[in-house]
């Protein structure tokens, strides 16, 4: 059958093109549990903007190359040039991709912004394979760490007899966090590259051995959730899952002093 | 003028064509020999990288299943047996990922598309009788087959192959004992890395140099086809690019072997132990694995691009010799892939946006990695303003040319999403970025050369491909390649991470087994569909329809030569160049198209 490639491809492209669209409208996105909605609202502009370009560039392609195909009496136009079509299409896509850079550079220099001065402090600390979390206790000052001093019992490598360090409370694959109140996570590592991934609060930082890394985000519900390593650290990276429990700003204290027992 | 004079020498130096098997076939100094020696040597990396991917997606889909006699037959990477059932080992799934990245990358998809049909084409496309350096091009090639067997022997050294990822992040691959593939394989990985470098770079000297010094009289910058500009494009960028590679790489063998601590931090402690030495000081000070990723990168981004620009190239040449109609906007094409290159250099750093790196340098690279998106489109444009009122004759090279176009919009417009610094946030190390890469980087490179080998077979073994078996084989891989690959975007916004073992771990992933089912059968069916190709070629190779000098009626140089062409690529002289080579369908022509040397016409495009 004359033109069956053609057609295949144009219905191809048409079936890609519909298929896509259909599961794209759907929730994908693990239900957000942070103020980071503006990292949802760029996802979903980036959609919409993406998405339309994809639709009608793709239709162009199926029905291009369904209706130009060669047949009798067929002929190609002769026509290569059109600065005017080259400048147009040039600046009008490079206009809308300066709008998007722009409110991605904003969007970046508030998630990355110093964080409040009433953030909770909490340290998380990766290891093959768990994730250390430490509160400041009253003092609000973690303690020092000095890894010669790591072990199987001091995993981190606590300095004891810092004086800072005696009310710091240790908890190990959990962390416990205020609702409705900022929170600075310092992100650290013992070896290898890992990352603090927590899917509902659109947070994500390495934990790089050698730094100490700031974050901050404020949890916006109670509930329990996961922690995921998102990057490859070795045989028991797939296990290095952990446990997100939002409370009440004011419980926080004591459920956490209770769970470090 | 210099390029007459290197003509004269080069018509000297080849006119006696070796006899003797060994130096006709084996350590040959024909470019077309060396062409196809990297071709089928790329491709059957391409078979083992590929069953390296089959083995991931079974483990993904169904983390418990019971690998029976394949688990039997590979003790490394499973264990069981008396009863029990054969499970794959965790570290022997991170190998897989690795390897198969590592190999397709740069054994495959930086070699078949680069030194294959770059060495096939550029002699003739510029009409040249071989390329500058023949003998360097032969030495190119048996470096990078010690390369391959190197990274393939990997495996069966100490306790098997790397398994950093084929990234190689350091600490991870630098300490020995932080993952059983850091012993002996990851040495074996870098070593495999230096000999592929060494002979990229043989090969990128002979590229340029032909280009610049090597093309026919007539035959200015602005007449090549876009194939001989995206093989110019790749060998510079690797010219510049790889040498980062090579230090990086040394670097890490010395922290790896002789104690120096460039990518280590002090003070790591391995499974609860203090990493020190007799002094009871760390081993290992002042370093920084942040280094390690800006050098990787540095190479990294230009390489992805090494991947994809010759694919550009062959889409260009392929689409106009099959729907009958100029390339739209030659310049501005030109001009697109020029500006890709250069931004590739700037934009590295999307790739660490969590890493750590201060955040005012993730902005600078958020706004290349944008930007880069501008002359991307450029080119979608054009390929459908070449296509509009064209006349498509729908044989196997021009599908997979589409194919490459459908790649590229798909996989180019899901960059927009990564490129942006926060919303990255969320999707870094997911499968939504696995999903990006395998589009536009992989997808479009393979199409490219499947459609690159049903073109220019002819001019490799003087036959046809078997034109129904080549649209079989485009049916079944283009339809199961958006199949595996489509609904990772999906799983990877959920938050599906990258390099996971068993990704039902976790609650909030169990709920996408289904669609992790229905990639893997999809990569299943991709998989076997290539046993299609792998017929077609060698049955055509020795079996196929003789092919004519021009059997496309296409323009370039290439096609004004037998099929195969002869030692010396044309019997007499060379040909001259009157025009570019995108003459088609000229209404003052006698023909619908006129090739590069045909005689000059009453109305020329001004090209």
């Amino acid at each position: 059958m004359a033109k069956l490639q053609g057609l295949l491809f144009g219905l191809a492209t048409l079936v890609l093109v519909v298929v896509a669209t259909f599961y794209f409208t759907k929730t994908w996105l693990p239900p957000l549990k942070s103020d980071r909605i503006a990292i949802d609202h760029a996802l979903a502009i980036t959609l919409v903007v993406t998405g339309l370009v994809f639709i009608v560039t793709n239709l162009m392609l199926a029905w291009f190359g369904y209706a130009f195909q060669d047949g009798p009496g067929a002929k190609a136009a002769y026509w290569h040039d059109s600065p005017r079509l080259e400048m147009t299409w040039t600046l009008v896509t490079a206009a809308i991709l300066a709008i998007f850079l722009f409110n991605a550079l904003s969007l970046w220099a508030k998630v990355t912004a110093p964080p409040p001065a009433d953030a909770v402090l909490i340290e998380v600390t990766g290891q093959q394979f768990a994730w250390n979390v430490r509160y400041p206790g009253k003092d609000g000052v973690l303690g020092k760490t000095d890894h010669l001093q790591a072990s199987q019992d001091n995993p981190i490598g606590l300095v004891k007899d810092d004086p800072a360090a005696k009310d710091d409370l240790l908890l190990l694959n959990q962390i416990y966090l205020p609702k409705d109140r900022p929170v600075r996570i310092q992100v650290r590592s013992m070896d290898v590259i890992h990352s603090f991934f927590l899917p509902n609060f659109r947070v994500k930082q390495d934990a790089m051995p050698g730094m100490t890394i700031d974050i901050w985000f404020t949890p916006t519900e109670t509930g329990d959730f996961e922690i995921a390593c998102a990057e490859h650290c070795g045989l028991g990276h797939y296990r290095m899952r952990g446990a997100v429990h939002v409370v009440p700003a004011a419980d926080l204290e004591k459920t956490v002093a209770e769970a470090a027992q | 003028m210099a390029h007459t004079e290197a003509h004269a020498a080069e018509a000297h130096a080849h006119d006696h064509a070796p006899q003797a098997f060994i130096w006709k076939y084996v350590f040959s100094k024909d470019h077309k020999v060396i062409g196809i020696q990297y071709y089928v040597t790329a491709m059957l990396m391409a078979l083992i990288a590929g069953l390296l991917a089959m083995l991931i997606r079974v483990q993904l889909a169904w983390p418990e299943v019971n690998w029976g006699i394949i688990g039997k037959l590979m003790p490394l990477g499973f264990q069981g047996g008396e009863g029990q059932p054969y499970v794959m080992n965790p570290e022997f799934y991170a190998m897989l990922f690795t390897m198969h990245g590592t190999i397709m990358v740069f054994f495959v998809l930086s070699t078949a598309p680069v030194s294959g049909f770059g060495n096939l084409l550029i002699p003739l496309q510029v009409g040249a009788r071989d390329m500058a350096f023949p003998f360097l091009n032969g030495l190119s090639f048996w470096t990078f087959f010690c390369g391959c067997v190197t990274i393939l022997t990997s495996f069966f050294v100490g306790a098997g192959a790397a398994a950093g990822g084929w990234t190689s992040y350091p600490p991870l691959s630098a300490l020995r004992g932080a993952v059983p593939g850091s012993q002996i394989g990851q040495t074996f990985w870098i070593i495999a890395m230096v000999f592929f470098i060494a002979s990229f770079t043989m090969g990128g000297l002979n590229f340029v140099t032909t280009i610049i010094n090597l093309r026919t009289k007539g035959l200015s910058l602005l007449r090549m086809p876009l194939t001989l500009w995206s093989m110019f494009l790749v060998a510079i960028l690797g010219l510049l690019a790889f040498p980062a590679l090579t230090g990086a790489s040394l670097m890490l063998l010395l922290d790896r072997h002789f104690g120096t601590s460039f990518f280590l931090p002090t003070g790591l402690v391995l499974n609860n132990a203090p990493m020190v030495g007799a002094n009871g000081q760390f081993v290992h000070q002042g370093g920084s694995p942040l280094l390690w990723q800006h050098l990787f990168w540095f190479l990294g981004h230009p390489e992805v691009y090494i991947l994809m620009l010759p694919a550009l190239g062959f889409t260009s040449d392929i689409l106009t010799t099959f729907c009958r109609k100029a390339l739209f906007g030659y310049k501005a094409m030109v001009g697109a892939m020029v500006a890709i290159s250069g931004l590739s250099f700037i934009v590295w750093g999307h790739h660490m946006f969590v890493s750590g790196m201060n955040p005012h340098l993730a902005m600078a690279f958020a706004v290349g990695t944008i930007l880069i998106a501008v002359p991307s489109a450029v080119k979608v444009f054009n390929w459908l303003a070449t296509l509009w009122q064209s006349r498509i004759q729908y044989k196997t090279p021009m599908l997979w040319a589409m194919g490459v176009v459908s790649l590229f919009i798909s996989g180019g417009l899901s960059g927009v999403w990564l490129g942006q610094s926060a919303p990255d946030i969320q999707l870094h190390d997911t499968f939504f970025v696995v999903a990006h890469f395998h589009l536009i980087m992989a997808g479009a490179a393979l199409f490219g050369v499947f459609g690159a080998t049903a073109m220019w077979f002819p001019k490799m073994f003087g036959r046809l491909m078997n034109d129904t078996l080549g649209k079989w084989h485009f049916w079944f891989t283009f339809i199961t390649y958006y199949g595996t690959f489509f609904p990772m975007h999906y799983i990877g916004l959920a938050g599906h991470m990258r390099r996971i073992y068993d990704p039902y771990q976790y609650e909030f992933l169990k709920n996408l087994a289904p669609l992790n089912h229905f990639i893997t059968i999809s990569a299943l069916i991709l998989g076997a569909s290539q046993v299609i190709f792998f017929v077609n070629f060698f049955w055509s190779a020795f079996k196929g329809e003789k092919a004519t000098a021009n059997p496309w009626n296409a323009n370039g140089l290439e096609w004004t030569t037998s099929s195969p062409p002869p030692h010396g690529n044309w019997p007499g002289a060379i040909p001259e160049v009157h025009r570019w080579p995108y003459e088609y369908s000229n209404p003052s022509a006698p023909k619908d198209f006129v090739m590069q040397s045909d005689p000059p016409l009453a109305v020329e495009s001004g090209h």
